[in-house]
């Protein structure tokens, strides 16, 4: 019975993860290899066709450039996050309200971020006006031209997910033993020093861990320019894409078959990824 | 969000029982699962795109008008936002009501998996329109619940303020009236393109063009449908051009549904193209900002077929079904012949009724002033049933849906590479394509 135990207390969870994640996912790559419809009682088995129209199809694949956008924008958003991290883990004044702030968008579901920055974006919106009235009047369309759209939804997507990066920064650098900094003081390194020399390398792991995440995540955006645009002028993602095979277009098979694509890609980035740059110890004394 | 119950679509089904035996006690009942005939008796669990219906408790009354025709039966409502979205996962279910409007995804052939066969069609046309969508083989799975006729919402003062006298007939004058309502300061046409699915509605007037009612099967058999002349290069031409010209909103990619039926009522918005059932949506919203609803003016198309004549489709919405695994299927059909034949809901929501003995509703009286004639499109040949939306799905051209006219207002106004001729021969090539993998 003691044997049994550890197992028992794991059983449940291990069987809700086969039951909603594996079960479904096993089910999708058996899909992804039929004609299904979504509908059709009998699935017709067409082998590998729906890859090789995946790999042959270019409207499918073109769409990745868009995922470049939000690319970038997440490097923008590491950026940020690690500025206020570094400055806020400094005993400041009112740091704790501040760190509120920051993380706070990462708390609103992303749903209800989609329809608030509408407004925003909206001609004559809250953005317009802010422009207007430090002096910026000649602003464009930020949805509607679609020189601008990608840029306005990785904007959304910055201010969005800068709160969990930075999260995951400030717990990082919160981590690094406080003496390590009392005697670099002694030593009398300054603030920027004391970043490059301690804080960096400290958090060196974590800021790797956020830029998987980030290439992951670039390529299966999905709710803000789904909200938001639902993928018209020229910000349909892959993610969207693959929703409009399976639904408007009832091609089932297809639709499965690029999201198993998708999930081997997000697997071979993170793969790749690892090997380039391997997980160091970090040592800071 | 059921008020913009937007499909152009019909009827279905019915459906479960998950609860409710009628009886295990009694003598063994004879409909054991199938037949219309048995006794109108157990729960009927209907499933319904109109949750605007449910909430200020219009169905409730019919439900308790059924009961007290039928002491044994009751009804209960289950209303759902996104229909057609959350209907064609549950149809993967047996649980999917007793009676339900059949989704827009089931195609023809696949009717007999879901529905319970409601009749012969040549039998129930005797008595009822809109039967061809949902019939299959002579069978038929479905009876809408109302219809609609297709063609543009107008406001007429806006109109009268430009000096448009008389709706424009052609796509010519069309952009000619457009041009001087610009002038005075409203949107000559809203395209609702952020929703998408308005752009949809245009698809409606399919066969509109030619007044030819085999219009639809003539596209599933053509290789380039958006050829000039053609409805497809008649209806989205007029789409292009109109874009083009600057004649619509400034930012396309902002525009709200809710918003914009305030804005027509009021003038700041002229034209809108919907199917009828929008009409009383409008005049509502023009009441509710103290405009008399009168305002609110329905016309056809903007174009004429060669014989001289305006045409607009009439065609059914939603139909009802039974579900093929209800256990209370004689109380279902009960349910929908209420539904259809007493209650009066489509004198009160403005819709065509699917009988024929019934009178066309007031709101298209301005139809028969102009002259327009009513159609129904047939259906499909026997066999190709399925044809025109495999072709479309194949060539993921959505017809019945908004994406690739989101593209053709992209590329009018500027947003998108190439032009109409390029558009229009991609669709082409797209669509011959697609007809030599289906066929």
């Amino acid at each position: 019975m003691k044997v049994l135990t550890p197992y028992l207390f794991i059983a449940a969870a291990v069987a809700l993860l086969l039951l909603l994640t594996y079960l479904p996912a096993a089910n999708m790559v058996w899909y992804s290899l039929t004609d299904w419809d979504g509908l059709d009682l009998e699935k017709q088995f067409v082998w590998f066709d729906n890859y090789v129209e995946v790999f042959t199809n270019p409207q499918i694949f073109g769409v990745f450039a868009v995922s470049l956008y939000y690319f970038v924008a997440s490097f923008a958003q590491m950026a940020i996050a690690l500025y206020f991290a570094a400055l806020l883990s400094y005993r400041t004044r009112f740091s704790n309200l501040f760190r509120g702030i920051l993380f706070f968008p990462y708390l609103i579901n992303g749903v209800a971020i989609g329809f608030v920055f509408l407004y925003v974006f909206q001609p004559g919106g809250t953005l317009d006006t802010v422009l207007g009235a430090i002096g910026f009047s000649d602003t464009p369309q930020w949805l509607g031209d679609p020189a601008v759209a990608n840029f306005s939804l990785a904007g959304t997507s910055v201010w969005r997910y800068t709160g969990l990066n930075f999260v995951l920064f400030l717990g990082a650098i919160q981590s690094i033993p406080g003496e390590l900094y009392e005697a670099a003081e002694i030593d009398g390194a300054n603030r920027w020093q004391q970043f490059w020399a301690l804080t960096f390398p400290g958090i060196r792991r974590i800021i790797g861990l956020s830029f998987i995440l980030a290439i992951a995540g670039s390529l299966s955006v999905f709710e803000i320019p789904f909200i938001m645009t639902g993928g018209a002028n020229g910000t349909s993602t892959f993610v969207i894409q693959t929703l409009q095979t399976a639904f408007n277009f009832r091609q089932v098979g297809l639709a499965s078959a690029m999201a198993v694509v998708l999930l081997v890609i997000v697997l071979l980035v993170t793969w790749i990824q690892r090997r380039v740059f391997p997980d160091e110890k970090v040592d800071l004394t | 969000m059921a008020s913009r119950k937007a499909f152009a679509s019909a009827i279905a089904g019915a459906a479960v029982a998950a609860l409710l035996l009628t009886s295990c006690s009694g003598a063994p009942t004879d409909d054991g699962g199938s037949g219309l005939d048995g006794e109108v008796k157990g729960e009927v669990n209907f499933i319904t795109w109109r949750t605007d219906l449910i909430q200020d408790g219009t169905f409730d009354k019919y439900a308790e008008e059924f009961t007290a025709k039928y002491p044994d039966a009751s009804v209960k409502f289950e209303g759902i936002t996104d229909y057609e979205g959350e209907m064609r996962t549950r149809l993967s279910t047996t649980n999917f009501g007793d009676v339900l409007g059949i989704p827009n995804s089931v195609l023809p052939d696949q009717l007999a998996d879901f529905f319970e066969p409601l009749g012969q069609t040549a039998d129930l046309a005797a008595d009822y329109r809109f039967l061809a969508p949902k019939s299959f083989e002579g069978v038929q799975y479905g009876i809408a619940l109302g219809g609609n006729a297709n063609g543009v919402l107008y406001n007429k003062d806006v109109y009268e303020q430009a000096g448009v006298t008389e709706f424009p007939k052609t796509e010519e004058e069309w952009l000619a009236a457009a041009a001087k309502i610009k002038a005075t300061g409203s949107i000559p046409l809203y395209t609702n393109y952020k929703d998408g699915w308005p752009l949809s509605q245009w698809s409606g007037n399919l066969g509109a063009v030619t007044g030819d009612p085999d219009a639809v099967n003539k596209i599933a058999e053509e290789d380039s449908p958006w050829t000039e002349g053609g409805e497809l290069y008649v209806i989205d031409s007029l789409i292009y051009e109109t874009v083009a010209a600057g004649l619509t909103e400034d930012d396309p990619l902002t525009t709200n549904w809710e918003q914009s039926k305030v804005d027509l009522a009021t003038g700041k918005i002229a034209t809108m193209v919907l199917g009828s059932w929008a009409i009383s949506q409008m005049q509502a919203a023009a009441s509710d900002n103290g405009i008399d609803p009168g305002v609110v003016g329905y016309a056809a198309l903007p174009s004429t077929a060669s014989d001289g004549k305006q045409y607009a489709i009439v065609g059914g919405d939603y139909n009802l079904g039974i579900n093929k695994h209800s256990e209370v299927k004689a109380a279902a059909k009960a349910w929908i012949d209420f539904l259809i034949e007493d209650s009066g809901f489509t004198d009160t929501q403005g819709m065509v009724s699917p009988l024929l003995s019934k009178d066309l509703p007031d709101n298209l009286a301005g139809f028969a002033d102009a002259g327009v004639e009513l159609l129904e499109l047939n259906a499909a040949p026997a066999g190709k049933e399925a044809l025109f939306n495999n072709i479309a799905d194949t060539a993921q051209i959505d017809i019945w849906g908004q994406i690739y006219r989101q593209k053709l207002v992209d590329i009018a106004r500027g947003a998108a590479d190439g032009d109409k001729d390029s558009y229009f021969a991609e669709l082409n090539q797209r669509w011959a394509d697609a007809r030599g993998q289906v066929s």
